[in-house]
């Protein structure tokens, strides 16, 4: 067996079972229950790496996350390569494949170091000063060198193919740590029946206890003390080993990030690599621990030079003699400590150099009874070795020691980072000249470093009397007083990582640079990835003395988030590909069609049949459309019921139009304003009864008119009774234009006479016995019409109107035909700095207040240099000027292209443009600039067809019935796939009425419909077959087996007397059901919501967010919830519950059909 | 990621509310009497705050209510929440 430098017994690592790993290469062995450093330090290795800026070869220098040193590269194949992986906190598996960094061509030969010959010159401020001229290398030349040859590991190319996930949760006592002082803490807490949840950072939980096999507590060697207090917390507590607490965010939000799988040599898929987890604690106790200082002496960065109690951890935890002969320096009486058991391993402790004059104590006896040499009052004075010490010159510069090793105690520095995140107040105790938390902090973070106190005050901080800890086999220890200064040489280094020497700090403070801000950021001491945690006290000492401030004066840096560096993967976690953002499909099916974004939906842009391009599909659309009959679509437009007595009244002050003056059948189109006067959205406002509006907006502007409305419902107009209601997707649309339109409909529509419906009225009548909403309306100029009907049953209506002969449209085609009659689009005319009259809307303004009418009439608003919109003519009919591209006089920009298409029906291109003073301008000419030449245009009104409007209230030719009318209503099947502790299910559709009123109202529909509404927040009411949810103060859904269709009707008939709004919204939703004893976590995964029973009981129902989509949660039994999710977001929730339950469940998804 | 304790639903987590701007600013009833300045001043002029803040949030991903919130924003301590119409807590 290798290993040279493993001791015989002892440790925590399975010699049973060696297994093997390559550093650079070169294949070693090493045992379970090992770092990647305590292995390599078993194969005698201890040059790791090449430092940042000079290239000097490092060794690993602790045990921990502080580790500066030791950073590699873990290869575990394409797109899973990390870099900068601290060695000491790298788990072993068989096969590990680590590479050292920042070194060409090999660790042992690093042309890079040549950087250290030129060390005087390149000390703090060096590259600010040197390479100022000429200013534009900078960025061309010298950046990218000196990135080059400073540096870490790379970032992997390929994409990683691991899964992340997040994890919601919430708890009344978080604590960090789980060393004793955190051990005890999770005794203490659980005794109360607190919720808790204990983080470490570390593989295994119990902190330095693991490396006291020689101590007892209650008569248990304290690592098996341990183990008994993991297998009493195990039941009650969320015990997270492997999880590092990375950030403190307001209202005691702590970021964790749980390494799942990077330990394993063969991962399983359904695991995911790492879970970010956002708790939300009551408290947080901080039981973090301390990090022991480095001396700061010339040469202190050799391979060979570590940290004391990092080689007391090796020792005893993973059975590793760091060295045979060992020097140790020290102002602090912990070393004196870590020499003796190293001794007692076998180990030769050359010499101990102590920085304080008279050490004394149980330690520094007991040293002295075993022979070891002890020079009080001395440091080191400088170091030899290329790749590995081998010798310590003493300050005396007489005395030279051969070692292998030199160990370093400066003292202990609390680790008080997450303390100083949460913005906490840090006090400077003088004794030990360290910062310690004011408040919340235990154990050596407290800057207690006994272990009976630490024990005694963590079950305290747990909330429960201490019981009397019995501790044996620890001698007493002297603290060390603050750190001492050492004289600024140049190879005498304070932050390893970033390669910053005393001499640097003299630098910067002989520049002028007093803050230790500033001087931080000049010297880039504390700024690597380590954060400084080795180094950061210091620098303040040194900056202290230079300064001739006390360190308290300097004070202290500012600690960020994150604690150790976290991966781009776990903070995106699920977030990417299919669920990065939810893909809402209309509900009508449209194979081989060319799809776009709009908004948040897909649409089709154009249906090419064979050989077409899209051009040419275009063109034959748009003249379908002219000339017989085309069908688009419209679905995805938002659709607002707006019911109350006050409707007609509130739409008038939302919109520009008088909507009082609107008999019910029929419509208008109406601009929606922001109270700045400028165009925010449009629609049309259809009344269907003195106190019921169908309003419709455009298809990205749906959430935010509801939320315009609302604002001004609740905030401003608020003695008005009216309710809304979105039914966006309660209705697919159906749009059906052109001169043939009523003569393809009517056979479907026995009831309506289309040759009589007038333009802008709207009916509500059936198709089969399928119930709609028809409206005469157009956006193409053509005469038309939108079926407004149930969405599940749209495919077929669109399906057979196909078959009749009516033309798919796609986005491209409307576009086109709609500007061909000048009718704006929203956000594509206007972009935000647009009144009504510059679009040549000023018609529809009203003569009452309205939101943004009193803008209106501001100065600037009504110049008549304002830009206006106008139509452009290309001199030449077949150059099309491009979109967005300016429009000049000759001399200046004027205005811009909003619009630009090539008509068939026209035979010629054509503009839209916003232009200064446009209508002044009308049959003038003007240019369009391209990169090549300057399209010469005629301005134009901006209309190019039928500007009479014959065409919209043409009176279609009436056509006699005889097609055969559509069938019955078919059913959507339930889907259900059962597997696992989590079981998933879309229920079967169900009767839902979104109801909303005032008490009493509430009451007496409550009375009729057989169901109480809830009054209290957030819960439910269930009667026999239906359900009552509170959703907010004047806001109910009830919920009804399918074939309740009278149940609208009773509730309305209910409210007759009092004003309320009764929508039926079966076909909004649908519901997913969630069952099994792990529904709340993997709801957890992506819903923020505390989902214990005794923050979420039965019967709780919300609505919250579930990822990027809005659902209403309900808890029917303590471990079934029901999830009410829009029709568009089903495939997206479905898909987000997968991904949590896949590592519970089967190991394959189950793809939603 | 702030905790908001919504004055309907109670404490819930900040990506289910919108932000709606300072608080208690009152549109003018009769707007068409208010003179150009003070109705710019309406429109665009709010209070830049550092510490104690008023401002309106809603609960948009919830029960869909408007409300009124302290805030500090330094901090980002919410000293309290309140309905529309009550008088911010002294």
């Amino acid at each position: 067996m290798m290993q040279p430098f493993r001791a015989a017994t002892g440790g925590r690592v399975d010699r049973t079972s060696p297994i093997h790993f390559t550093f650079d290469g070169q294949r070693c062995a090493g045992f379970p229950g090992d770092t990647l450093a305590s292995a390599l330090l078993a194969n005698g290795v201890h040059l790791v790496g090449r430092s940042f800026k000079y290239h000097r070869p490092r060794g690993i220098l602790s045990a921990g996350s502080e580790e500066p040193n030791a950073l590699v590269t873990i290869d575990r194949g394409a797109g899973r390569i990390t870099p900068n992986l601290r060695a000491t906190q790298v788990e072993l598996y068989d096969g590990l494949t680590a590479r050292s960094q920042n070194r060409f061509p090999s660790l042992r030969f690093d042309l890079g170091a040549l950087a250290g010959l030129a060390a005087p010159l390149l000390s703090a401020g060096f590259y600010y000063k040197s390479f100022m001229w000429p200013p534009s290398f900078w960025k061309r030349l010298y950046e990218p060198a000196i990135r080059r040859a400073a540096g870490l590991g790379r970032a992997p190319v390929d994409s990683d193919p691991d899964r992340y996930l997040h994890r919601y949760a919430h708890c009344d006592v978080l604590i960090v740590g789980g060393g004793p002082a955190g051990l005890a803490a999770a005794l203490g807490a659980s005794a109360t029946g607190a919720r808790v949840i204990l983080c470490d950072e570390q593989a295994e939980l119990g902190g330095s206890l693991l490396d006291e096999p020689n101590t007892t507590i209650d008569g248990w060697p304290a690592p098996d003390w341990v183990r008994e207090v993991i297998a009493t917390l195990a039941g009650s507590v969320t015990l997270l080993p492997r999880t590092t607490a990375f950030g403190w965010y307001p209202g005691n939000l702590i970021g964790l990030v749980e390494r799942v799988t990077d330990h394993l040599g063969e991962p399983t898929s359904v695991m995911p690599r790492e879970r970010l987890w956002q708790v939300r604690a009551g408290r947080v106790v901080l039981a973090t621990g301390a990090i022991e200082r480095p001396m700061v002496f010339p040469g202190n960065d050799r391979p060979g030079v570590m940290l004391a109690g990092a080689a007391r951890t090796y020792l005893h935890r993973y059975g590793v003699k760091v060295g045979q002969r060992v020097v140790i320096a020290t102002a602090d009486d912990s070393a004196y400590r870590a020499a003796m058991d190293l001794h007692a391993a076998g180990m030769t402790i050359a010499a101990i150099v102590d920085q304080r004059a008279d050490p004394d104590g149980e330690t520094v006896v007991a040293a002295r009874l075993l022979g070891i040499p002890i020079y009080p009052g001395m440091t080191i004075g400088g170091t030899e070795g290329r790749l590995r010490v081998h010798s310590a010159k003493l300050a005396n510069e007489t005395d030279i020691i051969p070692c292998d090793t030199i160990l370093m105690c400066g003292g202990w520095t609390p680790s008080v980072h997450l303390f100083s995140q949460s913005r906490g107040r840090l006090v400077f105790d003088a004794a030990s000249g360290v910062y310690l938390p004011s408040e919340g902090a235990i154990g050596a973070c407290a800057g207690e470093f006994d272990l009976t106190a630490c024990l005694r005050d963590g079950a305290l901080a747990g909330g429960s009397e201490p019981p009397p800890f019995a501790i044996a086999g620890i001698p007493a220890m002297r603290r060390s007083g603050p750190p001492v200064p050492a004289a600024p040489h140049r190879s005498a280094f304070v932050d390893f990582q970033n390669d910053v020497t005393t001499k640097d700090l003299a630098i910067a403070t002989d520049e002028g640079f007093v803050s230790i801000e500033h001087v931080k950021r000049y010297t880039t001491t504390g700024m690597a990835t380590d954060q400084g945690k080795t180094s950061n006290l210091n620098a303040l000492a040194s900056v202290a003395a230079l300064t001739g401030q006390g360190i308290e004066a300097v004070g202290l840096t500012t600690f960020r988030p994150p604690f150790t560096p976290v991966t781009f993967g776990a903070l995106a976690g699920p977030f990417r590909d299919a669920l990065s953002a939810p893909v809402r499909l209309p509900p009508i099916a449209t194979p081989g069609a060319m799809l776009e974004d709009v908004g948040t939906w897909k649409r089709a842009r154009c249906f090419p049949r064979d050989n077409e391009t899209i051009d040419t599909a275009v063109i034959r659309e748009c003249l379908a459309v002219r000339g017989d009959a085309g069908m688009l679509d419209a679905s995805t437009l938002g659709k607002i019921e707006v019911a109350g007595p006050d409707a007609a009244a509130f739409l008038s002050r939302i919109y520009t139009g008088d909507f009082t003056t609107l008999a019910p059948g029929r419509c208008r189109y109406a601009v929606l304003l922001g109270e700045d006067g400028f165009i925010r959205d449009d629609g049309i406002v259809a009344r269907l009864a003195a106190d019921r509006f169908h309003v419709t907006t455009t298809t990205g502007g749906a959430a935010f008119v509801l939320h315009h409305m609302e604002d001004y419902l609740q905030t401003e107009f608020t003695s008005l009774r009216v309710w809304l209601t979105s039914i966006t997707e309660q209705w697919a649309v159906i749009a059906v234009q052109g001169p043939k339109s009523a003569e393809h409909l009517a056979p479907f529509i026995p009831d309506v006479d289309l040759s009589t419906m007038p333009h802008m009225s709207v009916r509500e009548t059936r198709i089969g016995n399928i119930p709609i909403r028809l409206f005469r309306v157009s956006f193409t100029g053509e005469t038309g019409f939108e079926i407004n009907l149930p969405p599940h049953h749209a495919q077929r209506v669109w399906d057979t109107l196909r078959q009749h002969g009516v033309t798919p449209y796609g986005t491209d085609a409307m576009h086109l035909l709609r500007a061909e009659k000048g009718y704006i689009i929203v956000r594509q005319e206007t972009d935000g700095t647009v009144t009504p009259d510059d679009v040549g809307l000023g018609w529809t303004i009203g003569g009452g207040d309205f939101v943004g009418k009193r803008s209106l009439s501001l100065p600037d608003l009504k110049r008549s240099d304002r830009k206006q919109l106008v139509g452009l003519l290309p001199d030449d009919p077949t150059a099309m000027p491009e979109e967005g591209a300016a429009v000049t006089d000759g001399a200046e920009a004027i205005g811009h292209v909003t619009s630009s298409y090539r008509s068939p029906t026209l035979g010629r291109a054509f503009a839209l443009a916003l232009v200064t003073g446009g209508r002044s301008r009308i049959g003038k000419p003007l240019q369009v600039p391209t990169p090549h030449r300057a399209i010469g245009v005629t301005v134009s009104e901006p209309i190019f067809l039928d500007k009479a409007g014959d065409r919209l209230r043409a009176r279609p030719l009436p056509r006699a019935a005889g097609e055969p009318l559509l069938a019955a209503v078919d059913q959507l099947a339930p889907v259900a796939r059962p597997c696992g502790t989590v079981q998933l299910t879309v229920l079967a559709p169900t009767t839902r009425l979104a109801i909303r009123a005032g008490t009493v109202a509430g009451t007496a529909i409550g009375l009729a419909l057989g169901v109480l509404l809830p009054t209290v927040p957030c819960r439910s009411v269930i009667a026999r077959d239906r359900a009552a949810l509170w959703l907010g103060p004047d806001e109910w859904l009830v919920v009804a087996p399918e074939g309740a269709s009278d149940l609208a009707a009773q509730a309305t008939k209910a409210a007759a007397d009092h004003p309320a709004s009764i929508v039926d919204v079966s076909h909004r939703s649908r519901t997913l059901e969630i069952t099994g004893p792990r529904a709340a976590w993997c709801l957890n995964a992506f819903c923020a919501l505390d989902l214990d029973i005794s923050a979420f009981p039965v019967g709780m129902c919300t609505r919250t967010r579930l990822g990027h989509a809005e659902i209403v949660l309900w808890r029917i039994a303590p471990e079934v919830f029901h999830l009410d999710v829009p029709r568009s977001f089903v495939p997206y929730v479905w898909a987000c519950l997968e991904e949590a339950r896949l590592e519970w469940t089967d190991p394959e998804p189950v793809m939603m059909p | 990621m702030l905790l908001i304790p919504c004055p309907w639903c109670g404490p819930r987590p900040e990506n289910e509310f919108r932000y709606g701007g300072q608080a208690h600013v009152v549109r003018p009833p009769d707007p068409s009497l208010v003179d150009d300045a003070a109705w710019g001043a309406y429109l665009y002029l709010r209070d830049n705050l550092k510490g104690r803040h008023t401002e309106r949030w809603r609960h948009l991903h919830g029960c869909g209510r408007f409300f009124n919130c302290v805030r500090d924003t330094v901090s980002d301590h919410i000293a309290a929440t309140y309905k529309p119409g009550e008088a911010p807590p002294s």
